[in-house]
């Protein structure tokens, strides 16, 4: 056996003790997930799309999937990663829905919320419809492995022409376990927000701090037409957790959908987000901030399929990177025949504060139309020195000013986010992170 | 208020300044004028304390201080204020807050309060209208986006906020119209002062027919080789640098 293979033996036993049960359209696609993840294994760095990220540290470290004995969270714990006092919130524990820690009143009619797993048999035509029908594992093995073991999740339907004024707040929990090791949660979620609707949703990541665990996430979003969904996605993992996630999101006719990503936690981070502009005139934006220290590792994989015609999407993603840190970011823009008139507009940035700080970063332009709007733009770079000095002579310490411009370069993402409470937690989260490498740069 | 004394400067490994003598006084307006490349900017670069500019000799006294043992941002709050040649755009970061954070610098510096934001707003107030500063100059970027001539608005209007005792002028009246140029102008004059110095570095005489200088030196290849009252500018005006040059090669031997 090679040993490769050996790692893969206790995922392997893992699946096959995957979740059984539920209607049979379900377990055929846990059992095909579960074959497809045993024939692809986990990618290696040959994979075009995994070229600078190893997943050797998750295949070696034999998490097991939260079993019953993993311990449940609190409402004490979850204090922290709460933004405000939403009405409106989901928590799920290693994967599972969590009624007690829930709250889902007052909802507009005809709106759903909770349990996946419940939405499975009290909702079955829609869950069947949409359920994983973008999340393709065909070549992704964490989709696969997600799929096999996801037993649970959130679930979220606005039905056509309801407007949700508050913000939707999804919380993902994983908890430590008393006996078995690490723990992976299976953490999935399906949003299907109905023709004419609006949302607006955040769905946050975290976990013990200082505590090892591996979080493999699987997000589809499906806005009909006309539809206005704006999300949020704030991973703030345990710094020594594992992160992997993949979001798919599905635009129709004329819909608006805006998703920012704000990664501060994770010691290797892979997040995978794919939207298919698929009728006309749909509308995406994708913006995302990270911030990476330590050895830590960030991978922002972005792809925006402009499928049909009048499809403009906007796209930045920033980076702050310290330490030995590293980031990578691949941006794909496909435009297909179809999509005359796309207007893509795509800019990249990465700030590295150390020496040793680096970004592998690749533009990914394919376009199959004639008559449309590309651009890119990537800038990866120490501070303006130029602009440095400007501030110094105007009388701020040269520590104001490294700060004040630091600030200013996530400013720019974080002044987007619409849920003020939100921006502030993300906000007082960053600069903290960002103080403490700072203090270090200083003194070293 | 300013004394220079023998002052050399690097640039880029290139000896610039080779040895300036100056001596400014509270109250007087100086103009250093002189051909491309003959250390103008670089004098005023220096003063200022930028990282490329290395001094290599001489010595500089501000107000009694060794002015090239402090860092650019102490000079800046001890009162040396440069206005840029080419002031830089700073991305994602208000003009206003900018301009209170300066304010405020200077203030702690001093031991006075800081300024909140009423009274931070009355002293823009106050001090915007002669230099035709707008909201919307206020709100947006530090200089992004800015014209030419915004730019170097903006630059006098933090100088009547910073009130300097001493104040370079680094060609600021390049690329002005003479509308721009008038309007600098009168923000420049109106800072004029008997506690406060100004040092204006031109290359063209145009500047000098609105702020009238008491000096006037001419600088060729990194030394002063001619000092005069306004008139000397009048003279350059007419006759062009190449007469001092020429003139000046003596000096040089």
């Amino acid at each position: 056996m090679t040993p490769v293979a050996e790692k893969l033996q206790p995922w392997l036993a893992a699946v096959e003790q995957r979740p059984q049960g539920g209607p049979r359209w379900l377990q055929d696609l846990r059992d095909r997930a579960a074959s497809r993840f045993a024939a692809l294994g986990f990618p290696t760095a040959r994979d075009e799309e995994w070229r600078f990220t190893s997943v050797a540290p998750i295949a070696a470290a034999e998490f097991r999937p939260a079993g019953a004995d993993a311990t449940h969270a609190t409402e004490a714990e979850l204090a922290g990663y709460l933004y405000s006092d939403a009405a409106l919130r989901l928590v799920i524990v290693n994967g599972r829905f969590a009624a007690d820690l829930s709250r889902t009143a007052a909802l507009p009619a005809g709106v759903l919320v909770g349990s996946l797993a419940a939405a499975v048999t009290e909702q079955a035509d829609v869950v069947q419809r949409y359920f994983g029908q973008l999340a393709d594992f065909g070549t992704r093995a964490f989709t696969a492995l997600n799929t096999a073991l996801a037993s649970d999740g959130a679930y979220v339907c606005i039905p056509d022409g309801v407007i949700l004024e508050q913000p939707l707040h999804i919380l993902f929990v994983t908890t430590a376990s008393a006996t078995s090791g690490p723990i992976m949660s299976s953490a999935r979620a399906l949003v299907v927000a109905g023709d004419r609707s609006q949302l607006r949703m955040v769905e946050t990541y975290v976990g013990p701090a200082g505590s090892s665990y591996f979080t493999n996430a699987v997000t589809e979003i499906f806005a009909g037409e006309n539809a206005v969904v704006d999300h949020y996605k704030v991973q703030q993992e345990s710094l020594e957790a594992f992160h992997i996630a993949t979001m798919h999101i599905h635009a129709g006719r004329s819909a608006n959908v805006s998703s920012h990503s704000f990664s501060l936690g994770g010691k290797l981070v892979r997040n995978d987000v794919s939207a298919l502009l698929d009728g006309e005139g749909a509308e995406c934006t994708l913006n995302g901030l990270y911030l990476a220290d330590g050895d830590r590792l960030v991978d922002n994989h972005t792809t925006i399929d402009h499928a049909k015609a009048h499809c403009p999407s906007h796209e930045i993603y920033k980076g702050i990177l310290g330490g030995k840190a590293r980031a990578v970011f691949n941006g794909k823009i496909i435009v297909r025949q179809d999509a005359q008139k796309t207007d893509a507009k795509q800019t990249n940035r990465a700030l590295l504060l150390s020496d040793e700080a680096q970004i592998n970063t690749k533009p990914q332009l394919e376009i199959f139309a004639d008559d449309v709007k590309c651009t890119h733009g990537a800038a990866i770079g120490q501070l303006d020195e130029d602009a440095i000095f400007y501030l110094r002579a105007r009388g701020l310490t040269y520590f104001e000013a490294r700060d004040m411009l630091i600030h200013a370069f996530a400013g720019d993402i974080l002044d987007r986010v619409k849920v003020t409470p939100l921006r502030l937690a993300i906000e007082e989260e960053l600069y903290a992170q960002l103080a403490k490498d700072l203090a270090e740069l200083d003194a070293a | 208020m300013l004394n220079i004394k023998n002052l050399q400067v690097k640039a880029e490994g290139k000896q610039i300044l080779k040895g300036i003598d100056l001596q400014v006084n509270a109250g007087e307006v100086h103009a250093i004028m002189g051909p491309n490349g003959s250390g103008k900017s670089t004098l005023a670069r220096a003063l200022s304390g930028h990282p490329e500019y290395e001094v290599t000799g001489g010595e500089v006294q501000f107000e009694g201080k060794d002015l090239l043992d402090m860092d650019p941002d102490e000079r800046a709050r001890e009162g040396v204020f440069m206005a840029f040649q080419y002031p830089v755009e700073i991305a994602g970061v208000n003009n206003a807050y900018f301009l209170k954070a300066a304010l405020n610098a200077k203030r702690k510096h001093h031991g006075e309060p800081e300024l909140d934001a009423m009274e931070f707003l009355q002293l823009i107030k106050e001090k915007s209208a002669l230099l035709e500063i707008d909201q919307s100059m206020l709100s947006r970027a530090v200089n992004e986006g800015f014209s030419g001539g915004e730019k170097k608005r903006n630059e006098i209007f933090q100088m009547a906020l910073l009130e300097p005792k001493l104040a370079i002028l680094d060609e600021t009246d390049s690329g002005l119209d003479i509308d721009a140029l008038k309007l600098v102008a009168s923000g420049v004059n109106a800072m004029r002062a008997p506690d406060r110095a100004i040092i204006v570095v031109t290359h063209y005489q145009r500047l000098l027919d609105y702020i009238i200088p008491d000096y006037v030196h001419v600088l060729s290849s990194g030394r002063i080789v001619k000092s005069g009252g306004k008139e000397l500018a009048h003279e350059l005006e007419k006759k062009g640098y190449s007469w001092i040059e020429t003139g000046a090669a003596p000096v040089g031997a």
